[in-house]
Formats: C-alpha cells, sequence, structure tokens
C-alpha cells in the first residue's frame, strides 16, 4: 500500500519517464536524419542510371556493327595486337571506337545530371551542395586515373584491356563514392568490378562485357534506384 | 538513467549540430543553418553555448573577402555527445 502522496508522486515520475522515452525516441530519429542528410548526397536520380544504360546498349550497338563489317578486325588479334601496330591500319578502328565510346560517355553524363537535377529540385536540394560536390570529386579523380591508363593500354597496342580497364576503374570509383550517397552505389560498383575483373580474362569479349556493365547493370540498378527512392518522393516531401 | 542525458543536448537544434558535426570535419555556418533549417541567429547563440562547454571548435578565415565560420567537434564534445547517445538508446525499451 503507497500512502496517497506518495502513489502521486510516483505516477508523476512515470510520467515524466515515459515523456523522455519518447521525446528520445524523436531525438533519435532526429539525429540519424541529420547524420546522413549532412553526409549524403541523396537527390541522385535512378533515371539517370537507366538512361546513361540506354545510352550505352546504344553505343555498343554502333560498335559492334562496325566491327561486323570488318571482318578483318578479328576479336583476338585486335586484343592482342601487342607491339609495333602504329599505322591507320590499327588507329583508324581505334579511333572510331574510342570516338563512339567517348559520345556515349558525353550522353550519358548530360542524361544524368539531368534527372538529379530535376530529382533534386523538386526535393529541394541543391545540386551544387557540399555532399554533391564531395560525390562527384570522389567519382572523378578515380575516373580520371583510369581514363589515362586506357590511354597508356592504346599507345602501347593493347586495345583488349581497355574495356576491362574501364569497368575496373569504373567500378572501383563508385566503391570509393558510395559512402556519400545511397547504398545501391556500393553493390552497382562492386558488381562492375567483378565483371571487370573476369572480362581481362577473356580477351576479345570486350565489347560483350562492356554492354553488360554500362548497359544493363546501370539499367538494372538505376530501375532499383527508381523504384526504391524516386517513387517515393511524394511521399516523402511535405 | 535520465541523469545519464546530457543538460547541453537538451535542445533539438544542439542535437542537431553535434550529429551534424559527428560525422564531417569542419561545416561552415551556412551549411549548418540549412541543414537544420534555423535562423541564422538561432544557430549562433546555440553554438556559442557549445563554444563555451569547450564542445565545438571555431575557425575563423575569409574566402576571398567574405568571412566564413566554420565548425568542427571537439574531442570533448564528440565524447559527451557519445555518452549522451548512449543513454537515450539504454531509455528505449527494444522491441
Amino acid at each position: 500500500m503507497i500512502p496517497q502522496g506518495k502513489r502521486s508522486c510516483h505516477n508523476f515520475a512515470v510520467q515524466s519517464t515515459l515523456n523522455t522515452m519518447k521525446d528520445s525516441n524523436g531525438d533519435l530519429q532526429h539525429i540519424r536524419a541529420l547524420m546522413e542528410r549532412s553526409t549524403r548526397f541523396l537527390g541522385l536520380s535512378g533515371l539517370s542510371g537507366v538512361s546513361a544504360g540506354a545510352f550505352a546498349l546504344l553505343g555498343a550497338a554502333v560498335a559492334g556493327r562496325y566491327l561486323q563489317g570488318r571482318p578483318d578486325l578479328t576479336p583476338e588479334p585486335l586484343a592482342y595486337s601487342a607491339g609495333g601496330q602504329t599505322g591507320a591500319e590499327y588507329w583508324g578502328p581505334i579511333t572510331f571506337l574510342v570516338s563512339t565510346a567517348m559520345a556515349v560517355l558525353a550522353s550519358a553524363l548530360l542524361g544524368a545530371f539531368w534527372f538529379t537535377w530535376r530529382r533534386s529540385r523538386r526535393l529541394g536540394h541543391h545540386l551544387l551542395d557540399r555532399t554533391a560536390r564531395r560525390l562527384a570529386w570522389n567519382m572523378l579523380l578515380p575516373l580520371a586515373a583510369g581514363g589515362i591508363f586506357c590511354i597508356a593500354l592504346l599507345l602501347h597496342g593493347l586495345p583488349g584491356l581497355v574495356a576491362p580497364a574501364t569497368l575496373v576503374f569504373y567500378g572501383l570509383a563508385l566503391l570509393h563514392a558510395s559512402k556519400y550517397t545511397f547504398d545501391e552505389i556500393r553493390w552497382l560498383g562492386l558488381s562492375e568490378l567483378l565483371l571487370g575483373l573476369i572480362a581481362s580474362f577473356r580477351p576479345g569479349a570486350g565489347l560483350l562485357f562492356w554492354a553488360l556493365g554500362f548497359g544493363v547493370l546501370h539499367i538494372l540498378y538505376g530501375g532499383l534506384m527508381y523504384l526504391r527512392h524516386d517513387r517515393n518522393d511524394t511521399a516523402t516531401t511535405p | 538513467m535520465i541523469e545519464a542525458l546530457n543538460k547541453a543536448f537538451e535542445s533539438r537544434v544542439r542535437l542537431g549540430i553535434m550529429a551534424v558535426l559527428a560525422v564531417n570535419d569542419w561545416v561552415d555556418h551556412a551549411a549548418l543553418r540549412d541543414l537544420l533549417a534555423v535562423t541564422d541567429g538561432n544557430l549562433a547563440s546555440h553554438l556559442t553555448a557549445l563554444e563555451q562547454l569547450k564542445y565545438v571548435q571555431v575557425r575563423k578565415r575569409f574566402i576571398g573577402k567574405r568571412p566564413n565560420t566554420s565548425y568542427k567537434a571537439s574531442a570533448a564534445g564528440a565524447k559527451a555527445f557519445r555518452a549522451h547517445l548512449n543513454a537515450i538508446e539504454k531509455l528505449i525499451p527494444r522491441n
């Protein structure tokens, strides 16, 4: 039996503990959201990936048709033409394929920027805020290194290793940048890396792996991110 | 149990400041203001309180001609924030 006065005091204590618990739960959610929002760029749109993948497949189809029309360039010699090939018969096809790849890269980047810009604006994020800038820098540095490495491969007459090298460097860049954005990017990076490593042991199949990595994987992960994040935008924004 | 909660973090704004600083290096005033959605004045008064407790470090410098103030959690601040988080977590029943 608790005396009258003591009981109300007891009730008050229970009540205030319950209130503190409720507040604390809200505080924790608040803290988690802030930590995530201040370190990760969450404006990335899944459609960016889908459009990049579509451009990559288009580019791969163009390159595939070109190679079909040039039966003299069987995959194997093109893959292992190491040493001494410096004439027009080497640089002609290389120039065509590299230009195609550059056109794909430019359209993919434009499309990616456009969709992400659109989504960021809708969410009220700034496309040039600190998280976006950090994400961009962490992507660009490994990619630039990969680009220079590929130029070296071409100059040394090893074009067959270019497709695996682009996949490996792109995978590492994504893996590195994934801590600044959605977790799916980490898995995309790992998949690209794995595909690139397999491709480096399959000479002559570079174009196929390239289409798989830059085309199919982008569309798959982009679609997944669209379903998981973009589609919930209207529900989460006031 | 409740005694373990740090009075310095009772305000949502201060809790928010420490949360952002716990996972970032130097963060400037404008970025903090936008992340927490508070006014400059409100943010400044909370930051001053945390600074007096030596929970945050302040760095003032110029970027071009404009003054820029950045903040970082001090070792003591990070420790106090972690202790506060642990106390909160103990309060919430596991389900």
